[in-house]
């Protein structure tokens, strides 16, 4: 702890008792992302302050974008802002090899870190250590209308293509009532618009790069996957949707402006929830679309993850506290809170084998399937030299992501053409691998 | 009479607040210097390394660079265009006697004061926005297509929105200086027959010229380094078209994570915003000497 924080930390102490309430001896700094589950797990906090008296929490909870640009910095400059982090899984092995992150061995009594679905967990292990406790877990599937889709005469497969997706967009589009067909992300950022393209063109059976880590822009599969992307969002998505992520499109989703919303399957209780959503009780499931004749769902894979950088100040209170947010237990508060649908979803076989689950949430068993579905050590039909799923487990990829982001958004603002775009795209992504001497070796 | 002796005694006096000033400069800007000529990414410690000119070549070869470039140029020129000839002509229209004068001038002067972030948000949400927004309701009422400002036409929904901040003190400066204008002038020329276009650029607009490039100078200074209404607005895009050179080095250095080009991009800036310095100051530099 630096000295000016220490004297801080003495004031801040000198005033508590000063008002009359008691000291704690330690406080937690954490960051963490502006998603649903997360604003729910600060609600519940009272729960751990029981538990553990003598720790108190701080929140910077920010945009996802800005989220990851704090805390890349904190970590590669040692700032030591904070004592808990919530990172991706494209974060953790990278900064686990960099010896950035402290290692979850010795966890408490109880946390049962067996019953992590091995997806999830293999992506956050290096060498058999976990580094970071899964909070969350998701794939991507299509969620639909479906009081849209049967006015308009679909019958959505569990299975849909590509062709069966334009059609149903086609048909369940009306402007008139803004209603839109489908709702896709379109704003810049390797986790928000590369997360959905890097999907859609997996199952295209595009890749980022061929065996000797050369771009593959200029591939027809890429070509293709941005022209349909384009077209689909052009003719029956939202106005000004290059500025629609994750949550932009949730709410319009939630309004009932959305026929389709292809995202995360973590969204599938936001959607359900009849409290927030105008829709709830008219939302269908399907797997991520394929394009006919390509053996590829996406392969989307996410977790969002708690994790304690080896920087922080109080490494015994973090494990606690990621302890309790990732704990059985805290499943178990959610649903005795806000019901079984609410529970944080994706990260433990138990959750998944519970009755009461899997009878109040229909898209445990589309959840559950997609995660399994996954394989992140192929995640596109042809030979690549990386793994990955909707990204490409590489440090240079949070910079060349967002670079190839902002083109494509732009495309889809309509500054230029799916040519152009994927011309510079190529450009950028070759230039960054020079430098980055990929191409040396 | 000031002694030798009480001149080297004055030195030494204020030699500590001059020196802890060129500290303060000099040593961030050797910092930038030095990382420049290295090879340091953030998410790759322990690779740093002498790279010589490396940096430089790689940003100066970005295609976003001259892009860019050019949008800083168009930023600081449209918004020099629009405050300097609405500020004349509102200072003008101050300078008239009417009822409530000072409410008017006070409330003239208030966007000035409104944090660049917060303009840029209310500009954001409440103005631009092509669904809920005013200028989408306008279009309504009148049967338009409403208009998605910050992603069809970025960058000139920044210069609108810097030019508000901007337009109060380009507005200030002429008023002022139109106040010392000398009444009687005003009225020889009524005399002779001078219609009022000729009042204005015969006499008014080159009494105005001194202070005209008083706000040319102080605004292309600041403009050079707008930086809070792209990030908060448009974050530099879509693609790269409202990204100006203080964005790009932003970009670089921190959603790439890339100090080392940030920091030559950073030497850069200084350099060409010294470049146009000294061109501004050749072309107007006479008026200052009159």
């Amino acid at each position: 702890m630096t000295f000016k924080a220490k004297s801080l930390y003495g004031a801040c102490a000198a005033m508590a008792l000063a008002t009359g309430a008691s000291a704690q001896d330690t406080t937690l700094t954490i960051a963490t992302v502006n998603n649903g589950d997360m604003i729910r797990m600060q609600g519940l906090t009272a729960d751990f302050a029981t538990k553990h008296p003598d720790i108190a929490l701080e929140w910077v909870t920010l945009e996802e974008n800005v989220l990851r640009q704090r805390v890349t910095t904190d970590i590669a400059t040692g700032g030591g802002q904070y004592d808990v982090l919530t990172i991706g899984n494209y974060e953790v092995p990278i900064w686990a090899r960099q010896d950035w992150l402290t290692p979850l061995e010795g966890m408490p009594e109880g946390y049962d870190a067996d019953d992590i679905l091995p997806a999830i967990a293999g992506g956050l292990s290096v060498d058999g250590t976990l580094y970071a406790a899964p909070f969350y877990g998701e794939s991507a599937m299509v969620m639909y209308r479906t009081d849209l889709a049967e006015a308009a005469g679909i019958d959505m497969p569990d299975q849909p293509t590509w062709t069966d997706i334009k059609a149903a967009a086609e048909a369940m589009t009306d402007e008139e009532a803004g209603i839109y067909g489908i709702c896709l992300r379109g704003k810049p950022g390797w986790g928000e618009n590369m997360a959905f393209i890097t999907a859609m063109s997996n199952s295209y059976g595009a890749r980022w790069f061929d065996g000797d880590w050369n771009a593959q822009f200029d591939s027809p599969e890429w070509n293709a996957t941005l022209t349909d992307y384009l077209d689909l969002m052009n003719n029956y998505g939202p106005p000004g949707a290059s500025s629609n992520g994750f949550n932009e499109n949730l709410s319009l989703f939630q309004q009932g402006k959305c026929g389709m919303w292809i995202d995360a399957t973590v969204a599938a209780s936001f959607v359900t929830d009849a409290d927030d959503s105008t829709v709830a009780d008219s939302v269908g499931f399907a797997q991520f679309p394929n394009k006919e004749g390509v053996d590829n769902h996406g392969n989307w894979l996410w977790s969002w993850n708690l994790a304690i950088p080896a920087s922080t100040d109080a490494p015994d209170a973090a494990k606690a506290f990621v302890a309790w947010a990732t704990s059985k237990d805290y499943t178990a508060l959610v649903a005795q809170e806000e019901g079984w649908s609410a529970a944080p979803p994706g990260t433990r076989t138990s959750l998944y084998e519970n009755v009461d689950y899997q009878a109040e949430a229909p898209f445990a068993e589309m959840t559950l399937n997609s995660i399994n579905a996954v394989d992140t050590t192929k995640p596109s039909v042809q030979e690549i030299p990386y793994t990955g799923a909707q990204f490409v487990a590489i440090p240079e990829f949070q910079g060349i992501g967002t670079a190839v982001g902002q083109i494509f958004s732009a495309a889809l603002a309509g500054q230029m053409d799916v040519d152009q775009a994927l011309q510079s795209a190529q450009q950028q992504t070759q230039r960054e691998m020079d430098r980055a001497g990929y191409h040396d070796k | 009479m000031a002694t030798e002796h009480s001149r080297a005694a004055a030195r030494i006096m204020i030699s500590p607040a001059v020196i802890l000033l060129l500290l303060w400069m000099i040593v961030p800007l050797g910092m930038t210097l030095y990382f420049s000529f290295l090879r340091f990414n953030l998410l790759m410690p322990g690779m740093e390394e002498w790279t010589g000119f490396e940096n430089y070549r790689y940003f100066l070869s970005d295609p976003a660079f001259s892009t860019a470039l050019i949008n800083t140029l168009l930023l600081v020129g449209g918004v020099l265009l629009i405050t300097v000839i609405g500020g004349t002509l509102l200072a003008l229209l101050l300078d008239q006697d009417f009822f409530g004068q000072g409410v008017v001038r006070i409330l003239t002067i208030a966007p000035f004061f409104v944090m660049p972030t917060v303009s840029a948000l209310v500009f954001k949400n409440m103005f631009m926005n092509p669904v809920n927004g005013l200028f989408a309701h306008i279009a309504g009422v009148f049967g338009m297509e409403p208009i998605d400002w910050l992603s069809q036409i970025p960058l000139l929904s920044i210069t609108l929105m810097v030019s508000w901040t901007w337009l109060p003190f380009a507005t200030l400066i002429l008023l002022t200086a139109l106040q010392s204008l000398d009444r009687e002038q005003i009225e020889a020329s009524e005399m002779d027959g001078a219609g009022p276009f000729s009042r204005f650029f015969y006499i008014i607009v080159p009494h105005l010229s001194r202070a005209g490039t008083v706000v040319i100078l102080i605004e292309t200074i600041f403009l050079l380094s707008v930086f809070a209404e792209i990030l908060v607005t448009t974050n530099g895009g879509p693609g790269n078209a409202s990204t100006n050179l203080t964005y790009l080095v932003y970009a670089e250095s921190l959603l790439r994570f890339d100090v080392g080009t940030g920091a030559a991009g950073g030497v850069v800036a200084i350099i060409l915003a010294n470049i146009v310095a000294i061109f501004l100051m050749r072309m107007i530099g006479k008026n200052l000497d009159a």
